[in-house]
């Protein structure tokens, strides 16, 4: 297999294994941070209690993502350093100041949160939890606002083959962040509300801890509702920016070969991406038209119009991205979101007032799985962002094919993309045993015991 | 060009940071399986760096980032033509920073004396890896017109630059047990101390070794101009130090002295290389220099200013913490965090 093909897999897989462990982190650390403040206004140690619990799964993933993110720090080096000779200039800024601003914080505190339970005043230590969840939504931004620069470059001009900033605060000020930091921070929290919901459902329906498990429950689903709304939301206001900015990425991810006014949204559809064409779709007329621009007979262009303006704006060759990839991205995605609003919706109604939640056996059962959601739509998202900007690496500057190292052999890549992919693999199923065993265990026996021979 | 070197020396300023911080992590690492006989124990000497070793960590990502950001082609030329080696770093780090989060979180014995061996080979590989890398940094290594190095690994791994690497992993064995007599109470302070005086001696001799073949090897000790040479002395004068102190049981005076003699071996190595970052030894003009590698000057002002404003902030609180946790640990479980 060539260079490109590899080092393409390498980043994908390590980026999305760094992925599945970054969102709990943002979503888990406030919420953290919430109860421990309850705890400290109201002295309830019942609080005090759940922050620790649910402290032990933070760490147990956070540690996942501090190692995840040390390849991510070197690996636009390792097989990318044409993209870092070319976007060196722009793109090592926000990481610099990601690693100065965000890393120092979160780590430092975390150590504090961690070691500091009787060391230091109950007002210093909650201050360490919000510092904490400060450091990693930082560090989320400001990767955000680098990757937002690869999707619609600002501030910058193209002087001696390189791209240089012209404007750092056209940088922070880019519309991409603007919609993608929200819509990442709304998927963390939503992602830590339906994780806490499923612990809490496993103690619930076992009868274990289950006064603060049913109040852990409670705040969860409130949480996690927030969290979902928004995402869908922030979402839709996206999916415009991508309309009018990268409009072979949203044509893709709906399959619109032909342009249509006004636009039907397809549900789901066969796609023949060799012929260009769809065997068969189902339909919703003018949504998509809506979806686009919020009225039903606007104008949206196709993937063949498209990639026609593409060429003749940037040259011949082909611009259209992996269509049905896009396609069923985007609707695991939305598909999953949606069903989250409903979760959630439902474990409020049923958790708070007069309702009993321990009744609903079904649906306890039911919230234990839901996690897997979240995680999907999160994996999903970024497959679609990502992908979709194809055959861009820094979207209409620089194509991928000329990002590659050129003295990076082969079989390199090959063996660095065997070795993390084993080792992710194998250390991503240990911390999803250890979160398992502490989130279903009962909180007396939280702290870890001397060793004991096997 | 002030602002390319005002970049140089806070790249300099962050792998000294890195150096003297993870270079006691990683001793502290390579000593766990050693220095801990019982399972308390191991637990004692984790807690010594328990709520730093991440932050210090970040030093490097942070030099990393910053290497990046002021001289990208640095970045991209060192990273792509060390890969192998960076590769299997990585590996260790990751191998190593899950082991310490996870090597109490069950009761085993088994489970937790295997996550200590990764422990010491995620912290012997690295610092030993480190020191090669150094070592080719001063020696040079062929890049072409294109600011590429084609060579893989195997030149990487000449004598002299992993005698630099053997000597890295001396200086941070010594460097480790300095900081555990520190940090640890009554019988297990005691066995750091004698390792620590036993390490000394070796470090020395190989860094003596070390530096004499520096002088005949690189001209980084000799270029005309700004050279490693001060440093070297200062360096050579904390190393002796050390073992002064450390025989007279001054725990502290014995951890400063090590840390300095890690500062000025760095000072040196980055002193021996202005203005030049990677040395090129197919033609002089071929090097990396502050000049011909950098950014643009908006950038490196842009980064100037937030690089004045955090990094004073970010050393203040990690001073706190450091003092916040000052105390020496023993045995007692009822105060271990696992
Ligand atoms: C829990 C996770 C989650 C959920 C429920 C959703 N998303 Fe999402 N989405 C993401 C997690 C995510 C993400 C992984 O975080 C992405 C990848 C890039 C980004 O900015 O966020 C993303 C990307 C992303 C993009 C592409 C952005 C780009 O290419 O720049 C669009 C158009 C949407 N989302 C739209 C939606 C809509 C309409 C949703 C309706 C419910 C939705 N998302 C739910
Ligand atoms: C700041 C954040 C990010 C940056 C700078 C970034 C950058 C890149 C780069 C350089 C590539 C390689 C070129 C390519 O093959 O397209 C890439 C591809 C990819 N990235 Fe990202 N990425 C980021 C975030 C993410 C995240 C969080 C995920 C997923 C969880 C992700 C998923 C992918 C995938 C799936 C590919 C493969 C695309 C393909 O092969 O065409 N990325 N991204
Ligand atoms: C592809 C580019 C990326 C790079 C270079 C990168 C780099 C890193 C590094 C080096 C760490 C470890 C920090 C430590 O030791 O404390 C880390 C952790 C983290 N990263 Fe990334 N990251 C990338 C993508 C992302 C994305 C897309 C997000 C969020 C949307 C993100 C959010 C975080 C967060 C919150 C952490 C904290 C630790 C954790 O994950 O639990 N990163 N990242």
């Amino acid at each position: 297999m060539d260079a490109l093909i590899l080092a393409r897999w390498q980043f994908a897989i390590t980026t999305i294994f760094h992925f599945f462990f970054v969102p709990l982190t943002l979503g888990l650390s406030i919420f953290i941070a919430i109860l421990e403040t309850k705890y400290v206004r109201s002295g309830d140690e019942r609080f005090k209690k759940m922050a620790k619990f649910w402290g032990t799964i933070f760490l147990i993933n956070f540690a996942m993502g501090v190692v995840t993110g040390i390849v991510q720090e070197f690996q636009f080096g390792l097989n990318w350093s044409e993209y870092a000779r070319f976007m060196g200039d722009i793109f090592g800024a926000p990481l610099a100041i990601e690693a100065l601003l965000a890393f120092y914080l979160e780590s430092t505190f975390i150590g504090v949160w961690l070691f500091g339970w009787e060391k230091i005043s109950k007002k210093a230590h909650l201050a360490s939890a919000w510092l904490m969840a400060l450091g990693a939504n930082i560090s989320a931004l400001w990767i955000l606002i680098a990757n937002s620069f690869m999707q619609h470059p600002v501030g910058y001009a193209l002087e001696g083959g390189r791209a240089v900033m012209k404007n750092f605060f056209a940088l922070l000020g880019n519309p991409n962040v603007w919609y993608q930091f929200p819509h990442v921070l709304s998927a963390g929290v939503a992602m830590a509300g339906f994780v806490v919901m499923a612990f809490s459902a496993w103690h619930i329906l076992r009868k274990q801890d289950e006064a603060i498990f049913r109040t852990s429950f409670r705040w969860a689903a409130v949480y996690a509702l927030i969290g979902a709304v928004l995402v869908g939301v922030i979402g839709h206001f996206q999916g415009q920016f991508l309309v009018e900015h990268q409009p072979l990425k949203m044509a893709a991810a709906e399959a619109l070969w032909e342009t249509e006014q006004p636009a039907g949204f397809a549900v789901i559809a066969g796609i023949d991406e060799r012929r260009q064409t769809n065997t068969f779709e189902l339909k919703i007329p003018g949504m998509l038209s809506f979806l686009s621009y919020n009225n039903f007979t606007g104008k949206v262009e196709g993937i063949k119009d498209l990639q026609a303006a593409a060429e003749a704006q940037y040259g011949p060759g082909n611009y259209i991205p992996p269509v049905a990839l896009n396609f069923w991205s985007f609707r695991i995605m939305v598909g999953a979101g949606l069903a989250m609003v409903v979760l959630a919706l439902l474990a409020v109604l049923w958790s708070h007032g007069k309702q009993e939640i321990a009744n609903k056996k079904g649906f306890l059962k039911v919230i234990q799985w839901a996690p897997i959601l979240p995680y999907l739509a999160g994996t999903f998202g970024w497959v679609m962002a990502e992908t979709g900007r194809w055959p861009w690496i820094v979207f209409g500057l620089q194509k991928i094919e000329d990002a590659i190292s050129p003295n990076v052999p082969a079989w390199n890549i090959a063996f660095s993309l065997v070795a993390l992919g084993v080792l992710y693999g194998v250390l991503s199923i240990v911390a999803v045993n250890l979160a398992l065993k502490y989130g279903t265990s009962a909180i007396q026996s939280q702290e870890p015991a001397p060793a004991v021979a096997d | 060009m002030v602002l390319q070197t005002i970049w140089f020396i806070l790249v300099t300023i962050l792998f000294i940071g890195f150096f003297f911080l993870e270079g006691f992590d990683y001793g502290v690492g390579m000593w766990l399986p050693f220095l801990g006989k019982k399972d308390e124990e191991r637990r004692a000497i984790l807690n010594t760096f328990g709520p730093f070793w991440n932050s210090n960590e970040v030093w490097m990502l942070t030099a990393g980032g910053a290497m990046f950001a002021s001289f990208p082609h640095v970045y991209a030329t060192l990273f792509s033509g060390f890969y192998l080696a960076l590769v299997l770093m990585l590996v260790a780090l990751i191998l190593r920073g899950v082991a310490i989060e996870y090597r109490s979180k069950r009761e085993s014995l088994k489970w937790r004396s295997a996550w200590d061996w990764l422990i010491f080979f995620g912290s012997a590989l690295p610092a030993l890896l480190w020191g090669v890398a150094v070592g080719n940094l001063m020696r040079g290594f062929p890049i072409d017109e294109n600011m590429h190095y084609w060579g893989g690994l195997l030149p990487l791994l000449n004598p002299y630059s992993l005698l630099g690497g053997v000597v890295f992993v001396a200086l941070f064995l010594m460097h480790g047990a300095n900081f555990l007599a520190l940090k640890l109470e009554g019988e297990m302070a005691e066995r750091a101390r004698q390792v620590g005086f036993k390490t000394w001696i070796v470090a020395t001799v190989l860094t003596v070794a070390f530096v004499i073949w520096t002088f005949f090897e690189t001209d980084i000790l000799t270029k005309p101009g700004i050279n490693g040479l001060i440093p070297a002395v200062l360096a050579a004068v904390a190393l002796l130090l050390v073992g002064y102190f450390r025989n007279a049981k001054r725990d502290g005076w014995a951890f400063v002295m090590g840390s300095l003699t890690v500062v000025f071996a760095t000072i040196m190595v980055f002193a021996g290389l202005y203005p030049r970052i990677l040395i090129s030894t197919i033609k002089p003009e071929y090097s990396l220099t502050i000049a011909n590698a950098s950014s643009t000057p908006y950038t490196l002002t842009i980064m100037t200013i937030v690089a004045f404003i955090f990094v004073p902030i970010v050393l203040a609180y990690l001073g706190w913490t450091y003092w916040v946790f000052r105390k020496r640990i023993g045995l007692d479980k009822k105060v271990f965090v696992y």
